[in-house]
């Protein structure tokens, strides 16, 4: 398998509103917003909050689980990058904190449905929040 | 209620694979030329003008240098960006400016080169911030997603999508400027090409190809005694941007954009002559026959098992090919879904036209089904 650290792949354009994001990323933690008027949890981070327009987001310490919606196993990269890569899955993860994240699934065997949890990950210099399977498929 | 509007005019240039210096302000000028050539109009008579987005060429002021090349003057201009749902978004949007007395007659035209260098702007946007960097680059991820979802949620099958690709590719038969005439395909064939980004292979995505397509719009006074297919009812909706943020990943925006052009109409359904439905990749064909409510959720396999899409069938669907017969001519790719239907309802569909149609349902996607525009178009006012 590939070793993902070496990849010459785009990296984040982090601006300075969702530099607390990437900075908890790179020491393997996932943050995310959580609005102090409506209570939802909100990704990926805004300037003000998309349920009820508060300007009122705050971060917190995210659980780091969450199940895979959906995936897709990647053959024809869009960015020549991730040729070495393949193939590698991508997928939707529902946190359990309430939203969806697209982010990197470690794994050979993807199952809609399965339960994950947080896999910091080394992609292309850049520590990223990825997710594996938690205990394999339910 | 009475239709304000018809289109009366389709210019449409023949899909390329590539393009070696070509300006995409020249070929939307050929193809406004053949829009108005059709409509049997003087250039005099435009003065209005929605266009779509140049990322590259011409990134600002997009109707003013599209007029400036035409040498219009329009009195209601715009840019209309719903990506593959600009093209049916231009139409409901220049009926309305008609029926608002803010014009009569408008030119809807899109289109893009394939120069070898893609005119392309750096993105800034939350995608290219959250998704890229996990490997997630350009639709295909998202259209994949979306069809493992369906499949996941429905039992679906690899072969109930194949069969979207084998009638588009059938379809294209029909219409020689296809960039798959010549190519027909089976459900095996379609089974057996490459897979691009599991579970969606090759053929069920479409083939990016250059092109330009056009309508005239013009209010009912002008469009009587004209052949006209008549705006009979339209809807709009817009959920998201990245497939992540989609509230629904088995149902779309198309559904309440269909369920208000049906309603807006005051027809059903069943009544459609013609389905004329954007078709980027096989899952959005699948998704919008589910959410227009021609079988069940989940159900799109039987019914493709259980009907003809052909122009002689007793569904057609996507006559021209749809873009995975056709390619897609980018933006404009969208668009050629209102202009055949155009042709099918004018009885201008040369070697692929349907018996006595009259009316059609056409819908447009734009992102990752997150743009969504549907159109009831009829012979008659």
């Amino acid at each position: 398998m590939t070793d993902l650290s070496t990849l010459k792949v785009p990296g984040p354009t982090v601006i300075p509103l969702t530099e607390p994001f990437w900075e908890a990323a790179a020491e393997g933690r996932l943050v995310i917003q959580r609005c102090g008027a409506c209570g939802e949890a909100v990704f990926y981070p805004r300037e003000i909050c998309p349920h009820c327009w508060a300007d009122a987001l705050s971060w917190e310490e995210a659980s780091g689980t969450g199940w895979l919606k959906t995936f897709s196993t990647i053959w024809k990269p869009g960015h020549p990058g991730w040729i070495p890569a393949v193939p590698y899955t991508v997928g939707l993860v529902e946190l359990a904190e309430g939203p969806t994240m697209l982010s990197h699934i470690l794994g050979e065997t993807p199952e809609v449905g399965m339960k994950l949890t947080l896999a910091p990950t080394n992609i292309g210099g850049r520590v990223l929040p990825c997710f594996r399977p938690e205990h394999g498929v339910e | 209620m009475r239709p304000h509007a018809a289109i009366v005019g389709a210019g449409s240039l023949a899909p390329q694979r590539r393009t070696e210096g070509a300006s995409t302000l020249g070929m939307l000028a050929r193809a406004a030329k053949a829009a108005l050539d059709d409509a049997r109009m003087e250039k005099a008579e435009i003065d209005g003008l929605l266009v779509g987005p140049q990322v590259g060429e011409t990134p600002q002021h997009v109707p003013a240098t599209v007029s400036e090349y035409l040498g219009l003057q329009p009195v209601m201009s715009n840019v209309v960006d719903l990506g593959g749902a600009s093209g049916p978004g231009m139409v409901w949007r220049a009926a309305a400016a008609i029926q608002a007395g803010m014009c009569e007659t408008v030119l809807c035209v899109i289109g893009n080169h394939r120069n070898p260098e893609p005119p392309r702007s750096p993105n800034r946007n939350p995608i290219r911030e959250f998704d890229v960097p996990f490997g997630a680059s350009g639709a295909n991820v998202s259209y994949a997603l979306l069809k493992q979802a369906h499949m996941a949620r429905y039992g679906t099958t690899d072969e109930d999508f194949a069969l979207i690709a084998h009638w588009a590719r059938a379809n294209a038969q029909n219409c020689p400027e296809a960039i798959f005439h010549g190519s027909p395909a089976s459900v095996d064939d379609v089974l057996a090409s490459p897979m691009i980004a599991s579970p969606l292979h090759l053929f069920e995505i479409v083939m990016p190809v250059a092109g330009a397509e056009a309508g005239i719009v013009t209010s009912a006074e002008r469009a009587r005694g004209r052949q006209a297919a008549w705006l009979l009812g339209a809807g709009e909706k817009i959920t998201h941007r990245a497939v992540s943020q989609a509230p629904d990943l088995t149902s779309g925006p198309l559904k309440p954009s269909m369920d208000r052009a049906f309603a807006q109409s005051g027809l059903g359904v069943e009544r459609m002559s013609l389905l004329s439905l954007y078709d980027c990749y096989t899952i959005m064909v699948a998704t919008t026959l589910e959410d227009a409510g021609l079988c069940t959720p989940g159900g799109f396999g039987e019914f493709m098992r259980a009907h003809d899409f052909g122009p002689a069938g007793d569904m057609p669907l996507n006559t021209h090919g749809g873009q995975l017969g056709y390619g897609q001519p980018d933006l404009a790719g969208g668009m050629t879904h209102v202009t055949e239907a155009v042709r099918q309802l004018r009885g201008a569909a040369t070697g692929r036209q349907i018996a006595d149609p009259e009316f059609a349902l056409v819908t447009g996607n734009g992102a990752t089904m997150s743009e969504a525009v549907a159109l009831v178009l009829g012979t008659d006012a």
